[in-house]
């Protein structure tokens, strides 16, 4: 069977290093080290005392705990109505369309809803995370 | 006997399979490498990986399994699709991230980072074997009965044949291969299930205020007397003969919200990007994917309820019947094909039912990659070996060996229990292992300095062994629903508290770990900055 590479469907993969086989002699390249072999390039404990990271990690806390409380909350709030107020829940709010079905439904609107302002907070994450990084070099 | 009539469907399962093993020989022949084999070079981009998440997770538990419980339970099956979806936030805050910045090929990377290595990754291995098994064999077990109606072909050699392509994806392509299978299926099960809701919606004139009035009162939910099926409490709502039902609802959700986070297969699919931004991406296209299906499943799952007819005659599913399983009730795998043939003829029947097997088979070939990552990355490589190669390329080829046990071993699992196991059990299981024994170590793993080896093992340990004791010992253990010792059959509500405790006193009640300790601010920086990160391969 010919096998013209622009008949390829899938995107490259492999790097030149890629098809070095594993476990050879001489030294790896940087992104196949495992942290052991990386001989610490990075001084993590400076890293971990810098102020700004402990605002990047207060930041990320400050949107995840909160987040993550309401939307277990939110969702609990749905199979704890279902199971103990059925009756309630049967109560018809639109035509036949029941408080229990427009509940659901407003879950996948609070999962995106979250996952858009997931988003939004991440993108501000990345700048401060890009700033941090900038003063601690690869030594 | 093999001989078997050449249906559409069969004819369009065989198109599948030839685009995939397409792909596969040319993955192959690129895949070179640990990084490459494992994780698809960590060169797959966001959307790509989001649509392979949502593929993995669509399985044929979600496709075939969620329309027929709607159909059949009503408003208590469409709870399953919510919680599917929800869990995902759990996903993208508190687990992509810092899974993908600190581990390598395994959920056990990250866990045995500052941790001593052998007895973590020991337990997480049992773990993520133990969680891909119980749902593979689901899969397969139901692949095995659906296959038989669906294409034709006998059980046992449907069930060698899923095993077989299976193998041959995971074996030669790896995950480069396996990832772009799901992608595929993915993009076949998403224009599936729109043209599906399409035709159920003219059904009703395209109005969706004709459509929630007939299911108000549609005549087939299981009860043969007309019913509103937006009502809860039809499958869990609290009864004389299920008085737990409304704590075995709670328990229901709360493992199903949890127990993702902790899904192996899943899992592994955030080392296959370049970098946790596009973990984040690839979580967020998932969440879009999987949300429009669960949507969708309204349609096709209350549909089905109000088009199909309850028969007790031999199944003519064009008619609009569907078909019965071996006890005599409705077989709920078979109403979204049902409905697909009573819509849109026999074409479309072929369709719905070659995407059906294509779910299967791709869900499947993802289980084994993570078991047999996990077996050799972990166990092999790490505990048996100490972490050293012993030659070039060992790990691979240990992990293809695996592949191929695994796939073995499930084939015959599945053919020796037959149709007869219970596979919302199963899968159940896996739900509540995941949650259990996974969630809670990763989570003091990355949040917690204290936390030390004797606490993850614990945790594993107390997880893994609370869930399946607890299922073992409701009605879908050994039990039935009078006698049962354990009251809910889904065991979430009590194994993934213990887990969480079992983690955070085996803690407390040891000393604490200096070395652990120490290494926490390397991988709190890690984790959180995603400096020093494996990155892609191709610079």
């Amino acid at each position: 069977m010919s096998t013209p590479e622009n008949f390829d469907p899938t995107p490259i993969s492999g790097g030149p290093t890629d098809v070095a086989p594993l476990g050879r002699g001489g030294e790896k390249p940087a992104h196949e080290r495992t942290a052991g072999e990386d001989g610490d390039p990075y001084d993590w404990a400076a890293i971990a005392n810098d102020p700004a990271f402990a605002e990047l990690k207060r930041a990320k806390l400050r949107f995840i705990i909160p987040g993550t409380i309401f939307f277990l909350v939110y969702y609990m709030t749905l199979p704890v109505l279902v199971g103990f107020c059925p009756e309630l829940m049967k109560t018809p709010v639109w035509g036949k369309v029941n408080i229990a079905y427009l509940f659901a439904l407003s879950q996948f609107v609070m999962t995106w809803v979250l996952c858009a302002l997931y988003v939004r907070a991440a993108k501000r994450w990345d700048r401060m995370n890009a700033e941090l990084l900038a003063r601690f070099p690869r030594r | 006997m093999l001989a078997f009539a050449f249906t559409p469907a069969l004819g369009m399962f065989l198109a599948f399979v030839a685009i995939t093993l397409v792909i596969t020989y040319f993955s192959a022949r690129k895949a070179k490498g640990s990084a490459a084999y494992f994780a698809a070079g960590r060169s797959i981009t966001g959307w790509q990986n989001g649509l392979a998440v949502a593929g993995d997770y669509m399985s044929a538990a979600s496709f075939l399994g969620i329309s027929g419980i709607i159909c059949l339970k009503g408003y208590d099956g469409f709870m399953y699709s919510v919680g599917f979806l929800v869990a995902y936030l759990t996903v993208l805050f508190l687990v992509a991230e810092p899974l993908r910045n600190a581990g390598k090929y395994t959920m056990a990377d990250l866990l045995a980072y500052r941790l001593k290595q052998r007895p973590v990754r020991a337990m997480a291995s049992l773990s993520t074997l133990t969680v891909s098994t119980f749902y593979m064999i689901a899969q397969m077990v139901g692949a095995g009965g659906i296959i038989e109606k669906l294409i034709g072909v006998p059980f046992a050699p449907a069930v060698i044949g899923v095993g077989v392509l299976m193998l041959v994806y995971v074996v030669f392509g790896g995950m480069l291969a396996t990832t772009w299978v799901q992608i595929i299926k993915a993009i076949l099960l998403m224009g599936g299930a729109f043209a599906l809701s399409w035709m159920v919606l003219g059904k009703f004139d395209y109005s969706l205020t004709r459509f929630f009035d007939a299911v108000a009162a549609a005549d087939y939910g299981g009860t043969q007397t007309p019913r509103n099926l937006l009502d809860p409490g039809l499958a869990y709502g609290a009864s004389a003969a299920n008085p737990w039902g409304a704590w075995d609802f709670v328990s229901l959700a709360l493992g199903l919200v949890l127990g993702t986070a902790g899904l192996p297969h899943i899992l592994v699919r955030f080392y296959t990007v370049p970098d946790a931004k596009t973990a984040r991406v690839s979580v967020v296209w998932a969440t879009a994917i999987i949300g429009l299906f669960y949507v969708l499943t309204t349609f096709f799952g209350f549909g089905a309820a109000v088009l199909l007819k309850l028969t007790t005659v031999p199944a003519d599913v064009v008619a609009g019947f569907i078909p019965l399983d071996a006890k005599g009730l409705p077989n709920g795998n078979m109403v979204a094909p049902t409905l697909a043939a009573a819509l849109g003829g026999e074409l479309f029947f072929a369709f719905i039912s070659a995407v059906a097997f294509a779910t299967i088979l791709a869900v499947v070939a993802g289980l084994t990659m993570s078991a047999s990552t996990s077996f050799a990355h972990d166990f092999y490589s790490n505990v048996i070996h100490h972490g050293r190669e012993t030659k070039p390329g060992q790990e691979v080829k240990v992990a293809r060996i695996t592949a191929f046990f695994v796939g073995a071993a499930s084939i015959a699992l599945a053919i020796k229990l037959g149709s007869s196991v219970n596979a919302a059990m199963l899968v159940g299981l896996a739900f509540s292992v995941a949650a259990s024994a996974n969630l809670p170590v990763i989570l003091f793993s990355v949040f917690w300095k204290r936390f030390n080896t004797t606490g993850a093992v614990c945790g594993l340990g107390v997880g893994l062994v609370s869930s399946i004791v607890l299922i073992l010992l409701s009605k879908n253990g050994l039990y039935d629903a009078k006698t049962a010792p354990f009251p809910l059959a889904n065991p979430g509500i009590v194994s993934i508290p213990l887990g969480f405790l079992g983690a955070w006193l085996g803690t407390l009640l040891t000393p604490r770990d200096p070395e652990a300790e120490a290494k926490f601010a390397e991988l709190d920086v890690r984790s959180q900055t995603g400096l020093g990160a494996e990155g892609a391969t191709a610079h």
